[in-house]
């Protein structure tokens, strides 16, 4: 991570921890849902900025994860933050299942396959397949989160416990993208072909970050249900993924600061402006076009990584014993 | 076989607009290997036109039945191609050389943008097409009732889709079009004006798409400015069912599709119709890419 960008984290970070002080309780609950975007966002951003996998049914892995909590919490009364794992789990299982079979078309393909498997997660909703997700009116009477006793209840309770989450998401996706598997999908998503002979399983990789993506997607998802304490199916349909789409294409596709400020571009926006509420899609489908035109990097583009003579100094004087093996498996 | 009989007919009555719009998104892939997503809303465009000149006009009083109905298609068709010819230059012409999954997204924004201007001009509600022009007549064959409409819809897309067919296979310009749909680079070289191609193109596909909207207009009696995402949806697993990039594909997909729908809805469940089209969305692409006519093989990676 560079300096700049430690220093804008660090800037963003101060600006949002007064804000509790400064903000009433509508222009908190805004920042929380720009904060539930940014997660998700940050979750789509692995499979569509870091891999490069045209998802637009992210919708249904949220779902899947809001559902799950939904159904754990109100029939077994597992409180929603002990859910959390499993939410995860479900829905990463659930992409992986779904994805498999279809990771390797190409990307409008694919795009249109995640498009139809979103649509079919939220038929299935609609029409309570098994008999535990409520219909159309979905489920209702969800408890509330509890940290250590503390009852999360308030705005400021959520802001906490989501920007929270944000803060952790940020960190750990940092860390993601520096590492091996990180790189590794920057590698198959700029040449998957190049990746491909250079030893990159690039089905497997595709296949894992797709599952991880979806899987924080489904963690988000929990969040949403602890916090809404009701969802029904209309909350997760094929716009949402579209806005989720639309906020890692205008931020900056595998760019992190990029989606952050994409999260708060298109959905606290749209708010400081009611008197548009109306045009609100219009003037993203213009934004979609637009940013292709004129900047299709994204607002806050990746940065490619670029190494320090320091850096190559110390490469080259490390022992060289190092296991190459792992290529020629 | 009486409830069977009439599910086939609604099927390919549904089927032969999924099969118009279909003709479109072939038409444009074939040639710039882009899924034009903004076509399911040239197609509500379509309808709304329709609606708009039908109520303003008042073809059928001066011009009867045949004549009201011919005119009202053409100008609807004119209007939508306009529409399509400008989406190409404002929204695909600049992103010729780029990647492709940018113009995808560019695309994804158009439709996006058609759609909610739309909203913005005539309301979300459901809008009811004025006193349909066409007589109330219908086919008693056994008990099975076939209405006059659906019989103009199968006869217009066959027709359609038998004209484009030997437009493209036998007409000078129909030779560019297939050309350029094998090697632009190639094609420009041959001094083919690829641009124009793409131009011709991006008229007859939208004409055929507002032609579809218009039927679907006047066979329900009423549209909404949503309408385009979910019938482009499926038009567009037409396509990849016949085989994309193939013309009688598309019209075997579009009928197939309406077919498999209607029967569906009748013997399975109603509720879940619209999943049965994805469903075979994806089947499809698991098992044959290159759809039921698709000679190209798709490419790999």
């Amino acid at each position: 991570m560079s300096r700049k960008l430690l220093v804008g984290y660090l800037v963003a970070a101060a600006i949002l921890a007064v804000s509790p002080f400064m903000m009433d309780a509508y222009e908190l609950d805004v920042l929380n849902s720009v904060g539930l975007y940014a997660l998700l966002a940050l979750s789509l951003n692995l499979i569509l900025g870091d891999a490069g996998l045209f998802n637009m049914g992210h919708a249904a892995f949220y779902a899947v994860g809001a559902y799950t909590a939904a159904i754990l919490n109100t029939r077994f009364e597992i409180p929603i933050l002990w859910a959390l794992p499993i939410c995860g789990l479900a829905a990463a299982l659930f992409a992986a299942l779904v994805a498999r079979p279809v990771i390797h078309l190409r990307g409008d393909y694919l795009l249109i396959v995640t498009i139809g498997m979103g649509e079919i997660v939220r038929i299935a909703l609609v029409n309570d397949v098994f008999g535990l997700t409520g219909g159309a009116n979905g489920i209702f009477g969800i408890a509330r989160p509890e940290i250590f006793g503390h009852r999360v209840k308030t705005p400021v309770d959520f802001f906490v416990l989501i920007w929270g989450a944000v803060a952790v998401t940020v960190f750990l996706f940092h860390r993601l993208e520096q590492s091996r598997f990180g790189r590794a999908l920057n590698y198959l998503r700029e040449d998957p072909v190049a990746a491909e002979g250079s030893g990159v399983n690039t089905a497997r990789y595709k296949l894992v970050a797709f599952a991880l993506g979806a899987g924080w997607a489904g963690m988000a998802g929990a969040i949403y249900a602890g916090k809404m304490r009701t969802i029904s199916p209309e909350s997760f349909n094929f716009w949402e993924s579209v806005v989720l789409f639309l906020i890692v294409i205008l931020g900056g596709a595998g760019s992190i600061p990029g989606v952050l400020l994409g999260s708060f571009l298109v959905v606290a926006l749209p708010e400081m402006f009611r008197g548009f509420a109306t045009a609100r899609m219009l003037v993203f489908g213009l934004v979609m076009m637009v940013m292709m035109v004129v900047r299709r990097e994204g607002l806050l583009p990746i940065r490619t990584v670029r190494f320090r003579t320091k850096d190559v100094k110390r490469a080259e004087a490390a022992p060289k014993d190092v296991k190459g093996a792992e290529v020629a498996r | 076989m009486e409830q069977f009989l009439q599910q086939l007919t609604n099927g390919l009555a549904v089927g032969g607009i999924y099969a118009l719009i279909a003709l479109g998104y072939t038409m444009v892939y074939g040639v710039m290997k882009l899924i034009n997503f903004a076509h399911g809303d040239l197609f509500t465009y379509g309808g709304y036109l329709g609606m708009t000149i039908l109520g303003s006009l008042l073809l059928g009083d001066r011009l009867g039945a045949v004549g009201g109905v011919l005119v009202l298609a053409f100008l609807v068709m004119a209007a939508v191609a306009a529409m399509g010819v400008a989406l190409e230059r404002a929204a695909y012409r600049p992103l010729r050389d780029a990647p492709r999954l940018s113009a995808v997204v560019s695309a994804l924004g158009a439709s996006i943008f058609l759609q909610n201007a739309l909203m913005l001009v005539y309301g979300a509600r459901v809008q009811v097409y004025p006193e349909s022009i066409l007589p109330d007549a219908a086919i008693r064959f056994g008990g099975v009732y076939i209405p006059l409409i659906r019989i103009i819809v199968v006869a217009t897309s066959v027709v359609m889709m038998l004209a484009l067919y030997l437009f493209v296979q036998k007409t000078k310009i129909g030779t560019a079009i297939r050309a350029a749909a094998i090697d632009q680079g190639a094609a420009r070289l041959m001094g083919i004006d690829v641009n124009r191609v793409i131009t011709i193109v991006f008229v007859i596909g939208p004409a055929l798409g507002g032609a579809a909207g218009l039927l679907v207009g006047l066979n329900y009696g009423q549209v909404n400015f949503t309408m385009g995402w979910i019938y482009g949806m499926k038009a567009f697993t037409a396509a990849i069912l016949g085989g994309i990039g193939n013309i009688p594909g598309a019209m075997v997909g579009g009928l197939l599709l309406g077919v498999i729908e209607a029967l569906a809805a009748a013997y399975l469940s109603v509720s879940w119709k619209d999943a049965f089209a994805f469903c075979v969305l994806i089947l499809i692409l698991i098992v044959r890419p290159t759809g039921l006519l698709g000679e190209r093989v798709a490419e790999k990676v």
